[in-house]
């Protein structure tokens, strides 16, 4: 059976996208923004800061074995958790207030797939050439010329995402020692491994996957259309002053055309390869970029910039009825961004609060509740607690156990004479106690008293307490 | 199609308006629709990527050399094996020999530290309470409770308190976790009996009253004057051998102590009665060969620290 109608067809190949170099206003932000961020995350994990002795000296450390998070004074314990939450939903938060008051600015400017994807072509524009060297070597048949460059455009990429996974281990343990060990080939495998798969992600997405990335992989395209108004400052195409389009300016009727000259300037620079002029649409991930190639055409056949611009879709309606625009601060401050602002801010503001709250020595007390009490040879009654200190400090501190209750109670400690215990630096001890009531008391008889226990630190004289209860014989 | 005529100067009279773009009419052209609707939102028929095409033969591919490399097929009695030979259980017993590996450590220094000093060590001591209490919630706590506190209705001792049959020191303990405690099968496990006074007609029911209200009267209770004193009369003839002239007990014998407030069998008038009419004992079998000699120093300090170590 043969058929002259071509089946439809089920799978696409990638067009490849050659974006040509453009300069602007917003080319220039990218480049320091690429510079400010690159920055922070290879120069991050070598600032050293001193913590004391027994601590590690590094600024930004996730220390994973000892479960513990160090950011500059910050030092975030596990139980301290709640920190890394209330960030996460400050970071939240704070997309949600970009989005709404200026769109995709995170994927334009900060998320990482365009900042490497941004690096990785500029490094293939040094070594192939603009815009159509790029494209002719693509149709080119291979040659020796054209697998001397690929292969060198390929090496300079390996050794990036090379430096690129390569950092990434150092936020988890001491930088300059596992730069050593991994040099010397004594690196644990894990970081190794880790190195390997990042280097391959960075190489694979930054390279080859690129724009894919935004279109199909990420979900961040898909929320952003929930955060978005008609409000929200995006990039966009002034049709109604551009169409129609048309390239013979010198044209009998051109005076009908709009000022779109069809020069596909916007379309050549777009590292999604896409037409801004179709509409702002899900692949646009507003680099901007196609804003600088436009306003560059438009200066040079004198007409006003701004035919692609950052615009609301309510300035259409505006624009189009030839009303004065909308100030851009109109347009950012509204009840929603301001929400969000505030939210963002009381979160901040709490956590900050939180922070200088705390006490670097904590306890808690767990009573045994196995059994609930012991009657002793002479009749008093026992409770054994299990006691956990914390000493979130640099250095080893003793703490003195002692109860405040008007009973006759007395306490010892499993183990140690006295009731003073050492707990090492930045460590958890955790201490069995026993508590005893003589067996006339009243709260050896009682079914459950309430108690507390106090740990007095001994180089500050820090302290805190425990609510607990006593259970009797009665109970 | 372009009309070239249209370019011309001819048709041109005057400048045509110039036409806005109607916003609600679209630039691109739509992809075609799979057809599907559903609340009036209709469904893209775009072409997938290629590379998702890839991603599915990759899938294929890694299938195919995983079902060589490792167990895959399910035959009759067993999966194949795969050329590597992997097995979950092989890693299992791995693991289990490798974490015995790094205790085999500490092992032998519990084997080589003196009973009495076990806890002398922190290291040592703290790796021991571990262990400890491990072996004693998988051998000891179905009697002595997983919180040691013993079942006193069933005459399981408990471990928590200051008060022992046979000795609560480090040693004390070890010796009775590895023999037992009359335990036929062991010689070397410690053993006493104490005489049914009553059942067996050592003494009869009136000079059983008695000792039970001197007894009553050693650790304090309520008892009765009258009967206690020929009651202690008694008690230096038959009992004070074992449970010593004051009623301390004897660590050695296992003779509790009755001058205190901890029972194993009750401390009440009625149970005094009854241990003293039928006597009553309690078993404990040997650990020596069931347990490694380490696992019983380990859980011997554990027992040690539950609070009543001496
Ligand atoms: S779509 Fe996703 S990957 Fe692409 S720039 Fe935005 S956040 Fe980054
Ligand atoms: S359309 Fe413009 S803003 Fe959007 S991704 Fe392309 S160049 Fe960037």
């Amino acid at each position: 059976m043969s058929t002259s109608e071509e089946p439809p067809r089920l799978y696409e190949a990638r067009e490849p996208v050659f974006p040509r170099k453009v300069k602007g206003s917003f080319r220039t932000l990218k480049w320091w923004l690429m510079g400010v961020l690159l920055g922070i995350y290879y120069i991050t994990p070598w600032i050293r800061w001193d913590r004391g002795p027994n601590m590690p000296d590094q600024a930004v450390l996730v220390d994973l074995a000892n479960r513990r998070f160090f950011f500059f004074v910050v030092e975030i314990w596990p139980h301290e958790f709640y920190f890394v939450a209330g960030l996460l939903i400050m970071a939240g938060l704070g997309l949600f207030l970009f989005t709404s008051a200026l769109g995709r600015v995170w994927c334009g400017y900060a998320c990482p797939q365009t900042v490497w994807t941004d690096l990785f072509i500029t490094v293939e524009r040094w070594i192939e050439g603009d815009r159509n060297a790029r494209v002719r070597l693509w149709k080119a048949p291979w040659s020796v010329r054209k697998a001397r460059i690929y292969l060198s455009k390929w090496a300079a990429w390996l050794l990036i995402a090379l430096a690129t996974g390569g950092a990434w281990v150092f936020y988890f343990t001491d930088a300059p020692t596992l730069a050593r060990d991994l040099l010397a080939f004594q690196a644990h495998p894990v970081a190794y491994i880790t190195i390997g798969i990042l280097t391959a992600t960075t190489f694979f997405f930054g390279g080859f996957f690129r724009e894919q990335i935004c279109i199909y992989a990420c979900p961040w395209p898909r929320i952003q259309a929930a955060m978005m108004d008609e409000d929200t400052i995006t990039i966009g195409y002034r049709d109604w002053r551009g169409e129609p389009r048309g390239k013979h300016r010198k044209a009998e009727g051109a005076e009908a055309l709009g000022d779109c000259i069809d020069c596909n300037a916007c379309v050549n620079v777009c590292p999604m390869g896409i037409d801004i002029r179709d509409g702002q649409q899900l692949a646009c991930i507003t680099c901007g970029l196609c804003i600088d190639a436009c306003d560059e055409v438009m200066d040079k056949v004198g007409k006003p910039r701004g035919l692609i611009g950052y615009l609301a879709l309510s300035d259409e309606i505006s624009e189009r009825a030839g009303k004065p625009p909308i100030s851009v601060w109109k347009h950012i401050f509204r009840p929603r961004t301001m929400l969000y602002t505030v939210l963002w801010a009381g979160v901040g503001v709490g956590l900050v609060v939180l922070l200088f709250l705390r006490s670097d020595l904590d306890m808690s007390v767990s009573p045994i509740r196995n059994p609930t009490h012991v009657v002793l040879s002479d009749g008093s009654v026992r409770n054994a607690y299990e006691v956990r200190l914390r000493n979130m400090h640099g250095e080893p501190r003793p703490f003195t156990l002692s109860l405040s209750a008007d009973q006759p109670f007395e306490l010892t400690l499993e183990g140690i004479d006295g009731a003073t215990v050492v707990v090492a630096a930045d460590e958890l001890l955790n201490q069995r106690v026993y508590v005893t009531a003589p067996a006339s008391s009243p709260a050896a008889t009682a079914a459950s008293t309430p108690l507390r226990i106090w740990a007095e630190e001994g180089l500050l004289g820090e302290r805190v307490y425990s609510d607990t209860v006593f259970n009797g014989r009665g109970n | 199609m372009v009309d070239p005529e249209n370019k011309t100067p001819e048709n041109k009279v005057s400048p045509p308006e110039r036409q806005y773009p109607d916003p609600k009419k679209k630039i691109v052209e739509e992809p075609p629709t799979t057809g599907h609707v559903w609340d009036g939102i209709e469904e893209y028929d775009n072409p997938m990527p290629r590379w998702w095409l890839w991603t599915f033969y990759i899938t294929i591919v890694w299938a195919i050399i995983y079902m060589i490399l490792y167990p895959a097929w399910p035959l009759v009695t067993k999966a194949t094996s795969g050329i590597l030979g992997y097995s979950s259980r092989a890693e299992v017993a791995n693991e289990i020999a490798d974490f015995e590996a790094r205790n085999e450590v500490w092992f032998q220094r519990l084997n080589e530290t003196e009973i009495a000093a076990l806890r002398d060590d922190d290291e040592l001591e703290r790796f021991a309470v571990q262990a400890g209490g491990a072996v004693f919630a998988a051998q000891c706590s179905q009697c002595h409770g997983t919180g040691g506190a013993g079942v006193q209705a069933a005459g399981y001792p408990n471990l928590l308190d200051d008060d022992w049959l046979w000795g609560g020191t480090l040693e004390d303990i070890h010796l009775t976790v590895a023999h037992g405690i009359r335990n036929e099968t062991d010689p070397q496990a410690r053993f006493s009996q104490m005489p049914a006074f009553g059942r067996d007609g050592l003494l009869d029911v009136d000079e059983v009253d008695a000792v039970v209200e001197y007894v009553l009267s050693l650790s304090g209770q309520s008892h009765d004057e009258a009967l206690a004193e020929p009651g202690g009369e008694i008690f230096q003839m038959q009992c004070a051998a074992c449970h010593g002239a004051d009623g301390a007990g004897d660590h050695a014998l296992g003779a509790p102590a009755l001058n205190n407030q901890v029972w194993l069998y009750g401390g009440d008038r009625a149970s005094i009665r009854e241990s003293i009419w039928y006597s009553r004992a309690g078993v404990m079998p040997a650990f020596d060969g069931r347990l490694r000699e380490a696992e019983i120093r380990a859980v011997s300090v554990y027992v040690h620290q539950l609070g009543g170590g001496e």
